[in-house]
């Protein structure tokens, strides 16, 4: 008894700091991916050059795509959008999701920073970016042949975080659509 | 006096704006189911705000869109399921009882069990403390007793 109600505060101090400590790691802003495994949800949108072009979910199948979360508003994509061109250089099919922008502002961003999208949907109200549990652009699923998401970044993409986290899993899928 | 009273007036003029919120219903029901709803459900953006009191865009449009369910007739429960789908539980300021909130949701009540252990412990053995002091008082008198008699058996 005696020794218990010794070591038992001192056991329970070292197992909270140890939690605590754990926690200090993870950034807060980041939450949980509620959409990953699931299907990407139905959409029926226009093209961001061509309002007379529906896009529709049907459009991804078939292909391993990354679809990116970008806006002419957004600080962050414009420090990402130079990766996007190196890894639509690389043959990366990249699909863009222009979100809550306008149109005009959307088209001339294209224009002066370059095109990494093979085509780019325009949702002006957040409709899908909603249905994506999309909080703040960038973001990129990654989408497999089925139409299924497979991953979900949250925040930029640089050399770094594509070989870390994307990498693998694209050839893995790459390789699973064949 | 005047200015205090000026002071007043203008603290519930301002609260009286605060609560002519834009959104309209059918029904003043679902008024209070919503303002229900914006209370409970948390900003995904940031972080310790609730929709009710953000203004950053994406809770307008989780407002807009909790709006649009409540007036399609969608329960509470659906409406928060059909958020949670989308943006994780993260957005619920009242987690639900499952699996992962289950250390959560049993904490306080595991904390509680402890506590109610160390209390009856230690009560015993106070009590158990007192009777040995009983004891030793006792023998003290019989002690007493037996060297004021002068007599040692």
């Amino acid at each position: 008894m005696n020794k218990f109600a010794v070591f038992a505060p001192l056991a329970l101090f070292l197992g909270l700091s140890m939690i605590l400590f754990l926690g200090l790691d993870k950034d807060p802003s980041i939450l949980p991916s509620a959409l990953v495994d699931k299907e990407f949800p139905e959409f029926d949108l226009m093209a961001l050059d061509d309002e007379h072009r529906q896009i529709t979910r049907e459009e991804l199948l078939g292909d391993v795509t990354l679809v990116n979360v970008w806006a002419s508003w957004c600080y962050a994509c414009s420090v990402e959008h130079n990766m996007l061109n190196k890894l639509s250089d690389r043959g990366v099919k990249i699909v863009g999701l222009n979100y809550k922008d306008q149109v005009e502002d959307a088209m001339l961003w294209l224009e002066n920073l370059g095109d990494p999208f093979v085509y780019s949907v325009s949702d002006i109200r957040g409709r899908l970016g909603l249905d994506l549990g999309v909080y703040g652009a960038p973001e990129t699923f990654l989408v497999d042949a089925q139409g299924i998401i497979r991953y979900r970044r949250v925040g930029v993409i640089d050399e770094r975080v594509w070989r870390n986290e994307f990498r693998d899993l694209y050839a893995e899928l790459l390789v699973e659509a064949q | 006096m005047k200015r205090l009273l000026l002071v007043y007036t203008l603290l519930f003029f301002s609260i009286a704006f605060g609560l002519d919120d834009l959104v309209e219903f059918s029904d003043p029901l679902l008024r209070e189911r919503y303002d229900q709803l914006t209370w409970e459900l948390r900003c995904p953006k940031c972080q310790n705000q609730n929709l009710a009191d953000s203004n950053s865009p994406i809770s307008l449009d989780l407002k807009d869109e909790i709006h649009h369910l409540l007036e399609r007739g969608l329960s509470n429960q659906e409406i928060k399921s059909h958020l949670t789908s989308r943006y994780s539980d993260f957005i619920l300021y009242r987690p639900q009882v499952n699996k992962t909130t289950s250390i959560l949701w049993g904490s306080p009540i595991l904390i509680l069990f402890i506590g109610g252990w160390l209390v009856f412990r230690l009560s015993r053995r106070s009590n158990e403390l007192k009777q040995e002091n009983l004891k030793s008082e006792m023998d003290k008198q019989r002690l007493k007793n037996l060297l004021d008699s002068g007599t040692i058996e």
